[in-house]
C-alpha cells in the first residue's frame, strides 16, 4: 500500500477529511471545489493537524491520532506543490529550487526533464504561470521527497501551459518513481494522469 | 553651514545617543512585535497598550517616571546602584529615555510588517525540511527586514528628536546630555543665540529628512518584495 489516509478535521460546522488507501503511483483526488481536497492535502502534509484518523505512506506512520503520533512537516519528507506556486519572491529560482536540497547534483537533470534550466537565474516576479509551476515541481522534487502533492497544479493556466505542466508531471510519474497525490477537480486530467482515483 | 565646535560635539552627542538609543531598543521592539504579531496570549491588548503609551503619554510624565524608576532609590537605579552605574545626569540616561520614547514607533512598524509575511510561505519552506530557526532565518526575517529597517529609522528619527523625557530625566548638561532639541532650547534662551537656533534646527531638520526619505525607502521595498508570489 502507497498511500493509507484517513484523516478528519471540523472546520465550521462541517467534517472535512477523506479516507482512502491506494496502491498505485499516482493517485487523483477528484471532487468539486469546496469540498476539502487542499485541506486533506495539507493533513497529510503535515501544515494542519487532524482532529481524527491516521496518515501511513509506504507503510511509514506519520500520523495517528490514536497513538499519539504526529511527524512534523519538516520531517515527513513530503513534495507539496501548492495551488498558488508559493515561489520565495527574495530568492532567485535557483535558490529556490535548492532550497530543500542537500546539494545541487541533481539540479541540472530536474531543471532539464522541466524545461526551466534557462530560468535559473531569474527572480520569482518574472516568471509565467506555467514557468512558475514548472519552478515549483522542480523544488518539491529536488527536496528529495518520500512521495508528491500536487494540488491542482495545472488550475489557471491556458492551453498550452497546461500540456507544458501535464507532460512534466507525466515524466515525474514515469521516471523519478515518486508516488503522487494529486488534487484535481477536471476530470479529464485526472482521467489521463491517475492511475487511481478517488472521489470526494 | 558651518558650526562651532561646541555645535559639532552637539550634533556628535544626538547621533550617538540616538544611534544608541535605536540599536539597544531594536531587539526589545522586535521582540515586542514578534509577540504582538504572532503571539496568542492572554493581556496581548495590555501589552500593547503598555507599548504604545510613551507615543501619547506627556513625554514629561514619561520622563518622571523614568526618574522616579531610575533614582537612587527607585527599583531600577537601585539595581544599577549594585553595579556602581548611575544613568543620572549621564548620556546613557539620555539613551534611556530616547530609546523609551522611540519604542512604539519601532514597534508598529515592525508588527505591520511581520503580519504583512505571507504565512504560506513559511508552510512551504516547512514542507521542504525548514524547522522552526531556519524558517524564521530564511523566510520570515527576510521578508519583513526592509520593514524591520524601516521602523528602526523612524525610531532613530524620533530618539534624536526626543526633548521632554530627557530634560525631565537627565536634565540638560551641556556635552553629556545635551542634544540638538535641548541645546536649541537653552540657545533660544539667550538673547544672542539667534544664529545657533538657526545652524542647529537646520542641522536637525536635515537629519530628520534624511532618515524618514531612508524610512520610506525601505517600506516601499518591504512592499514590492511581498507582492510578488
Amino acid at each position: 500500500m502507497i498511500f493509507d489516509v484517513d484523516v478528519w478535521a471540523r472546520l465550521g460546522d462541517s467534517d472535512i477529511g477523506a479516507t482512502f488507501t491506494s496502491a498505485s503511483p499516482a493517485t487523483m483526488l477528484f471532487g468539486p471545489s469546496g469540498v476539502g481536497k487542499s485541506t486533506v492535502l495539507d493533513m497529510v502534509a503535515g501544515l494542519r493537524r487532524p482532529e481524527r484518523g491516521h496518515v501511513r505512506i509506504r507503510g511509514s506512520t506519520l500520523f495517528d491520532s490514536s497513538s499519539g503520533v504526529n511527524v512534523p512537516a519538516e520531517r515527513r519528507r513530503a513534495g507539496y506543490v501548492f495551488q498558488e506556486p508559493r515561489l520565495f519572491p527574495h530568492r532567485r529560482v535557483r535558490a529556490n529550487l535548492l532550497y530543500g536540497a542537500a546539494d545541487d547534483h541533481a539540479l541540472a537533470p530536474t531543471a532539464a526533464m522541466l524545461d526551466i534550466a534557462h530560468l535559473l537565474d531569474r527572480w520569482p516576479r518574472t516568471l509565467s504561470g506555467g514557468e512558475a509551476r514548472r519552478v515549483a515541481i522542480g523544488r518539491a522534487l529536488l527536496a528529495d521527497p518520500a512521495f508528491l502533492l500536487l494540488d491542482e497544479p495545472l488550475s489557471s493556466l491556458d492551453r498550452g501551459r497546461r500540456e507544458e505542466v501535464m507532460r512534466a508531471i507525466e515524466r515525474v510519474r514515469d521516471e523519478a518513481g515518486v508516488p503522487i497525490l494529486m488534487v484535481t477537480h477536471d476530470p479529464e486530467e485526472a482521467e489521463r494522469l491517475g492511475s487511481a482515483i478517488v472521489r470526494l | 553651514m558651518l558650526l562651532s565646535p561646541e555645535e559639532w560635539g552637539i550634533v556628535r552627542l544626538s547621533l550617538l545617543v540616538g544611534g544608541t538609543a535605536t540599536l539597544a531598543t531594536l531587539p526589545v521592539a522586535f521582540a515586542l512585535a514578534w509577540a504582538l504579531a504572532r503571539g496568542r496570549f492572554p493581556g496581548k491588548v495590555v501589552l500593547d497598550g503598555v507599548a504604545m503609551l510613551p507615543l501619547v503619554v506627556p513625554p514629561v510624565v514619561t520622563g518622571w517616571l523614568l526618574l522616579l524608576a531610575f533614582a537612587p532609590n527607585g527599583p531600577l537605579g537601585r539595581v544599577l546602584a549594585l553595579a556602581g552605574v548611575s544613568v543620572l545626569f549621564r548620556w546613557t540616561g539620555a539613551v534611556i529615555a530616547a530609546g523609551v520614547m522611540g519604542l512604539p514607533l519601532m514597534v508598529r512598524a515592525m508588527r505591520l510588517s511581520i503580519e504583512a509575511v505571507d504565512r504560506r510561505l513559511e508552510g512551504a519552506a516547512q514542507s521542504l525540511g525548514a524547522g522552526r530557526w531556519r524558517v524564521f532565518w530564511t523566510i520570515t526575517l527576510p521578508l519583513s527586514l526592509p520593514g524591520v529597517l524601516a521602523g528602526a529609522v523612524l525610531g532613530f528619527a524620533r530618539s534624536i528628536g526626543e526633548f521632554g523625557a530627557t530634560i525631565t530625566f537627565v536634565s540638560n548638561v551641556p556635552g553629556e546630555t545635551e542634544t540638538l532639541p535641548l541645546a536649541i532650547y537653552s540657545a533660544l534662551q539667550r538673547p544672542d543665540g539667534d544664529a545657533a537656533v538657526w545652524r542647529l534646527a537646520g542641522v536637525s531638520v536635515a537629519i530628520s529628512l534624511v532618515a524618514l526619505i531612508a524610512s520610506e525607502a525601505l517600506a516601499r521595498r518591504a512592499g514590492r518584495g511581498l507582492h510578488d508570489l
